[in-house]
């Protein structure tokens, strides 16, 4: 049974001066930040499985990683990059549905990464930290890979952002606007697929999907426009990263499903608001009418 | 600027094997506001999609401001356009300012003109409202305000009036009529009302995949053979017939026999 005692609230300070903690808490903010941003774009284009199919491949290129010796998480990015240029391809020449585009993707790379494990005698510690995420393992050379893609990211992504918005948006009127909608898309395409590969310490491979949509979700119910949607997300990501790595380390529980389950509460919560505000104006107008009505 | 705005010349397309548009050929000049009529599936939607590149692998030759558009494509920072289908998702999180701001990418961002154009079409309370907030035809107004934040001196608009109500139509048409008349913007507009394109246009080009007419407005409408030849078996009788209908003119038949 978990017991939070008055002792947790000094244990959580202390505990940010731990070094493992620190990387931790820096490495998860930074992913935080990226993965909504990327998210909300990912949300809206009705791509929220996307990160789904590309963790699902990440893993068939860690599994590459593993069986050859080099550093997985390198191996995965290659093989998920390619893989997500594929897909975009292939519906191109097609014209097969996004959904079933995701579905071929996720369990080709499943596939994969299965038959290599097997080939190289099982399941290995490593294998299930990259899983099931292992944001409080995370290295020094972790942590400088993560901040250099995030920042990339973060770079392109300020570049981009208003026309990958317009693209968002509407397609067509972009290309009429004089936008490289393709060429957009495919950029927009590699820079989500690296940051899914740079998420998978913190939550692994089997949680990722839930970083991109579940704060996007929320921020979007908030019904504000887009600069500041952008923002709430990045604040729900955020404040869920820092909460849930604390309390699990706090309460000793898998962190990545302590940053998910943050998240989902979060959500939860404004949506059960939202319901009860428009439920209460509701009535109001009823009761209102009702009353003009007797006069 | 050239006189001549757009000049199409046996612009010929299909999808798979048939024609959606056989050789047609118009000029629109500066200051004109052509209407552009035809039953649904006439190749309207199509030819808009030509001309603004949206689609290639057409035969002919299209010029926009006297250049070819194949060989320039800043032409298209100098045109307004306004889709037929809004496929605009109501949940996207934008404002109306972030909408008619997508107008200005790759030009000067300017506040000013932002607000400006959301003004001009009447729109100025509601500029930090979500595009969800509004009604189909506030939406459409939006989508004017962002055509017009550039300045262009081209406004395409596709069926623009499509599932708004009477009100809003109303308004919509008087804003185009004040950028012909007091704006000088040079107007193309498709659309299956007849009555407005008859009070707002001084052009008009009939087309069903290929060219019927192309002309003064008031030569179409006065010469109903004309536009019974054109409109002959196609969907659109039904909305010629209420057109007539609607007409005090009550002792003028239409007479198919002679076409």
């Amino acid at each position: 049974m978990i017991i939070v005692t008055k002792k947790s609230i000094p244990m959580a300070f202390e505990i940010l001066t731990f070094g493992f903690m620190q990387r931790a808490l820096i490495s998860g903010i930074v992913i935080a930040i990226i993965c909504s941003i990327i998210g909300l774009f990912l949300v809206l284009k009705r791509h929220s499985l996307f990160g789904d199919a590309m963790s699902h491949v990440a893993f068939g290129g860690i599994a590459i990683g593993l069986y050859t010796n080099v550093y997985p998480l390198w191996t995965a990015f290659i093989v998920s990059v390619l893989a997500a240029l594929g897909m975009t391809k292939l519906r191109e020449v097609t014209k097969i549905p996004a959904d079933s585009a995701v579905a071929v993707l996720l369990s080709s790379g499943l596939a994969i990464g299965i038959v290599l494990i097997s080939l190289s005698g099982g399941f290995t510690l490593d294998l299930f930290s990259f899983l099931f995420g292992s944001i409080l393992l995370v290295s020094v050379q972790d942590l400088s890979m993560i901040l250099i893609v995030s920042g990339s990211v973060l770079v392109t992504m300020s570049l981009i952002y208003k026309k990958l918005t317009y693209v968002t948006f509407d397609e067509e009127q972009a290309a009429v606007g004089g936008l490289s909608v393709r060429n957009i898309n495919y950029l927009f395409i590699v820079i989500a697929s690296i940051t899914v590969i740079a998420s998978i310490r913190l939550v692994g491979v089997l949680l990722i999907s839930s970083l991109i949509v579940l704060p996007n979700i929320t921020a979007i119910a908030m019904g504000k426009g887009f600069k500041k949607t952008a923002f709430i997300s990045c604040c729900i990501s955020v404040s869920s990263v820092i909460v849930g790595i604390i309390v699990s380390y706090i309460v000793n529980i898998a962190p990545s499903g302590a940053v998910v389950l943050t998240e989902t509460l979060i959500l939860l919560v404004i949506l059960s608001g939202r319901y009860i505000i428009k439920k209460t104006r509701q009535s109001e107008l009823e009761i209102g009418s009702r009353t003009e009505s007797r006069k | 600027m050239p006189a001549e705005i757009v000049s199409v010349e046996n612009l010929s397309f299909g999808y798979d094997s048939s024609l959606s548009l056989d050789k047609v050929s118009f000029k629109v000049n500066v200051g004109d506001f052509l209407g552009i009529v035809g039953p649904n599936g006439a190749g309207k939607t199509t030819l808009f999609r030509c001309i603004l590149r949206v689609l290639g692998g057409y035969k002919g030759t299209i010029r926009l401001f006297g250049q070819d558009i194949k060989s320039n494509k800043d032409y298209l920072k100098r045109v307004g356009y306004i889709p037929q289908k809004r496929s605009i998702e109501q949940e996207f999180p934008v404002t109306v300012q972030e909408v008619v701001s997508f107008g200005l990418i790759g030009l000067r961002d300017s506040a000013n003109s932002i607000l400006s154009a959301i003004t001009d079409v009447g729109l100025a309370e509601y500029k930090n409202k979500r595009i969800g907030d509004l009604s189909g035809g506030q939406l459409q107004r939006v989508l004017i305000a962002k055509s017009l934040v550039s300045n262009p001196d081209l406004l395409i608009l596709d069926e623009p009036t499509t599932a708004i109500d009477t009100e809003s139509e109303k308004k919509f048409y008087s804003i185009l009529s004040e950028l012909n008349e007091k704006r000088k913007k040079t107007i193309i507009l498709s659309s299956h009302d007849l009555d407005a394109i008859k009070q707002l246009a001084n052009k008009v080009a009939c087309v069903n995949k290929r060219l019927f007419f192309h002309g003064d407005v008031h030569e179409f409408f006065d010469n109903e053979k004309l536009m019974m030849s054109a409109y002959l078996e196609s969907s659109m009788q039904a909305h010629m017939h209420s057109h007539f209908d609607a007409d005090d003119n009550s002792d003028k038949k239409v007479d198919t026999n002679g076409v």
